[in-house]
């Protein structure tokens, strides 16, 4: 049947070893599939994508004047994580998004961390993302980063590595509940007997983050407002805007609905003019106001930042995370996981190489056919040199990029991506596959089990984002531990 | 009457549920609007495609005759003419079912009430977004050619349900909020035009000679405008009668009972403004309820007889006229806020900023 040919081959499998025998915490998935044909399971993912197109589970092909609307690829085999693994990333990742906000919260405050020499001052000072506008200002309960999403790959001995952190608007949540309810529906057999971990919560406990977070001098016997901000209809990421904002029972705004006075925030409704207290905001810190930041930007509203800095206000996520994003920040991670917790890190990053360090930069430059090349501030999969795959014009291309501005760049060895059974045709084969998290920090962090995996649907590729070919598949975390 | 603006405690703070955005009331009534725009362009051509058919061969000349009261009944005409030369039965359909470049196309409204409804996709509920979505995968997936191929009735009715679909779960899956009230206004609203509209090309539609008035080709042109309604039962039953201009008329415009008519469309945008307004009924407060509340008592007091003493064109025209000023009443003071002025605003930011340090 459909595992008749499969073929771990060299490379990590998360259902089988490499003597291809199916992983205790695969077995009730490996039974359930054990008799389903090609036809079956390609109706059953038919009837997922039909399901998407029909609930506008879609984003819009921006290049097509015909407004093509695309739904993210599904693959109908989940992708099954043991109970006992989820335990040491579920920690790992806490571990980390702790750091990480006392990292923020110190480079705001006191820069403690620089004035101890654990992370030279250049690099923080330099971020693109570093608001030193924000400087010595409070925010509610210190939490910084409310929503989280870190990128988790394996390598080849199915070790959990940290690839990035994505500590601004990271987005996907969205796609982790329709991938689940999707499944559900069309292939409810899978989960008998399986006993998967529900995720329905996050968006509860996401609002119940954002209510948490009120200002400081909010009082009220009633809850406070809340609202998510979006950039509006044409984004691509508005299906999810729409999506949370409903599944929590919360207005949607756009800049325009919003307007500030005397230093707080209200929105424009039928009934007059009523206030804003907590803002989800899906905007990047560059456009959130335009008398502050990029004086272009429409999605924006006026006077924002000062209600903010006024304590009026509360946004998740706070202005300014995006430094502890920048992928020459993330290279100190562990560093300030030991400084300021005094552990080591449970969940290691990928061994990664600073451009601006010239002992770095001079291993980088003559290795570039070997390595991956990453800017420091972009995402998506763009801005990345994959060495080995590269053409000799597109190295040379980045090599003159690292020599101009090597603060820019960072580089990694290639990590050979575990692999996943996905549908290819007639037959399951292996294909790459990461996960990303959601992680929830509010009164305590919650990180949702599971999260969202991505494939790369085509054969041998190590691209996993949505833009370039890449897939999603549900993803389960088990709530037993399954004997060997 | 000067007042100092309110103060933080004055500004009420409403529960979240009571909460609406001005711009969610606007898509909202537009989204009801395009829907049910859609809907009477689907009936207009389904009817009048059907008309045709009882004609057997018709000239040219009289092909045109017959479509171009209907491009100007939705006001297309030039926009017709600019990408046609003839007006006949594929060209209009193509036209007012799949042109994008016609903003009253049935593609354009269906389009722009999934966009509404896209704006406001945490209000309504995922059915009713589904409909629309289905409605315009449907219109999108299909064209000219396999409409006219597989039967153009089948695909009109598929419109006709997919919006009696939508406002069958709107009143079984949406919550009785001020939301509701401008769904309903926005329809009967459009309704009441569309309706107006339906009548009003009659009167441009010439008949061969002065004799043929109240002949054969006259009795069947206005059965076509009752079927276009979905009146010819209703008016049978109500008048079990031949089907006669003065009484199509009386029905259409006074029958209140009757759910398409005129008078129950006003009567039901006038009971949704005053919830919206917060008005108790009977009374009318603004300027614009004033206007709307005498223009319908007014027709309260007239009948058919006087309306066709009148002209009934003159009579539509005025309708129309009073329609669109109580929807922009409605619009202005609800749904729509002007756009901020960006540097204004800026500035005045930027200076308060700079006071504070």
């Amino acid at each position: 049947m459909l595992f008749d040919n499969y073929q771990p081959e060299n490379f990590f499998d998360e259902m089988f070893t490499a003597d291809g025998t199916t992983r205790p915490h695969y077995r009730s998935v490996a039974a359930a599939l054990k008799d389903v044909d090609a036809t079956e399971f390609r109706n059953k993912q038919a009837a997922v994508e039909a399901s998407f197109m029909r609930g506008g589970v879609t984003f819009t092909v921006y290049s097509d004047s015909q407004g093509t609307e695309r739904i993210f690829p599904f693959d109908c085999v989940p992708r099954v994580i043991a109970a006992e693994e989820w335990e040491i990333v579920e920690k790992g990742l806490i571990q980390r998004i702790t750091a990480l906000n006392l990292f923020l919260h110190d480079i705001y405050h006191d820069q403690k961390i620089i004035k101890d020499r654990v992370i030279p001052p250049q690099y923080v000072l330099s971020a693109k993302h570093f608001r030193r506008e924000f400087m010595h200002i409070e925010v509610p309960k210190d939490i910084y980063v409310h929503i989280c999403g870190s990128d988790l790959i394996r390598d080849k001995d199915g070790r959990y590595l940290v690839l990035e952190d994505n500590l601004r608007c990271p987005s996907g949540a969205s796609y982790m509940l329709e991938n689940r309810a999707a499944l559900k529906r069309t292939f409810p057999e899978l989960f008998k007997a399986s006993g998967v971990h529900s995720v329905s919560n996050y968006p509860a406990e996401l609002l119940k983050v954002m209510q948490y977070c009120a200002p400081n001098n909010f009082k009220s016997n009633d809850a406070p407002n809340c609202v998510l901000l979006t950039p509006g209809v044409y984004n691509s990421a508005y299906f999810e805007h729409a999506f949370l904002a409903r599944q929590m029972g919360i207005p949607i705004v756009e800049g325009r609905d919003l307007v500030v006075r005397d230093f707080k925030v209200y929105m424009r409704t039928t009934a007059g003019l009523v206030r804003v207290d907590v803002i989800y905001r899906r905007i990047d810190d560059d456009f959130l106001d335009p008398s502050v930041f990029r004086p272009d930007s429409l999605l924006g509203v006026p006077g924002l930042v000062n209600a903010y800095r006024a304590g009026n206000v509360s946004l998740a996520n706070s202005i300014g995370t995006g430094v502890a994003d920048d992928k020459v920040v993330y290279y100190f991670v562990p560093h300030m996981i030991k400084y300021y917790l005094g552990e080591d890190p449970i969940l290691p990053n990928v061994d990664t190489y600073l451009a601006s360090e010239p002992q770095d930069c001079a291993h980088i430059l003559a290795n570039l056919d070997k390595l991956v090349v990453k800017s420091a501030n972009e995402a998506g999969g763009y801005g990345m040199l994959m060495g080995p795959w590269a053409s000799k014009a597109e190295i040379e291309e980045f090599r003159k990029l690292i020599e101009e501005n090597p603060r820019n760049f960072i580089a990694q060895n290639p990590i050979s991506l575990s692999r996943h059974p996905t549908l290819a045709g007639e037959q399951f084969e292996g294909r790459h596959i990461d996960l990303r998290p959601y992680i929830l920090y509010g009164e305590k962090i919650v990180v949702t089990p599971g999260g969202l995996t991505r494939v790369a649907l085509k054969k041998g590729s190590l691209v996993v984002n949505s833009s370039q070919g890449g897939g999603s598949k549900d993803t389960w975390v088990l709530r037993n531990k399954i004997p060997e | 009457m000067s007042k100092t603006p309110p103060t933080q405690e004055e500004v009420a703070r409403h529960k979240q549920t009571n909460v609406m955005l001005s711009r969610v009331a606007g898509s909202l009534y537009w989204m009801s609007r395009y829907l049910e725009r859609a809907e009477n362009l689907a009936r207009l051509v389904d009817v009048n495609l059907q008309i045709l058919l009882d004609f057997g061969q018709v000239s040219d000349e009289t092909m045109k005759e017959h479509w171009i009261p209907i491009l100007r009944s939705t006001g297309d005409e030039s926009t017709f003419f600019q990408l046609y030369e003839v007006a006949d039965s594929e060209s209009v359909m193509e036209f007012v079912t799949f042109r994008p470049e016609n903003p009253n196309s049935l593609l354009s409204c269906i389009s722009s009430a999934r966009e509404n409804a896209r704006q406001v996709r945490d209000q309504i509920s995922s059915e009713m977004w589904e409909v629309l979505n289905d409605a315009y995968h449907f219109i999108k997936n299909s064209n000219a050619e396999t409409v006219w191929d597989g039967g153009s009735s089948t695909f009109y009715d598929q419109i006709k349900y997919y919006s009696h679909l939508f406002q069958g779960i709107t009143v079984s899956t949406f919550s009785r909020n001020e939301g509701f009230e401008f769904i309903q206004f926005g329809k009967y609203l459009e309704r009441a035009d569309k309706t107006t509209r339906l009548m009003d090309m009659k009167y441009h539609i010439l008949l061969p000679k002065v004799t043929d008035v109240g002949g054969a080709v006259d009795a069947a042109q206005w059965q076509a405008v009752l079927r276009s309604a979905s009146a010819v039962e209703p008016y049978r039953r109500f008048y079990v009668a031949d089907i006669l201009f003065s009484k199509v008329i009386e029905f259409l415009i006074f029958e209140d009972t009757f759910p398409r008519s005129l008078m129950f469309c006003l009567e039901q945008m006038d009971d949704f403004a005053h919830l919206i307004a917060d008005t108790p009924a009977g009374e009318y407060r603004s300027d614009g309820e004033r206007r709307f509340g005498k223009f319908l008592n007014n027709l309260h007091f007239t009948n058919a007889k006087d309306i066709i003493q009148r002209g009934v064109h003159e009579f539509l025209t005025e309708v129309q006229i009073e329609i669109s000023a109580f929807g922009e009443h409605l619009y202005t003071t609800f749904m729509y806020h002007p756009p901020v002025d960006m540097q204004a605003e800026i500035l005045f930011h930027q200076q308060q900023e700079q006071q504070q340090q």
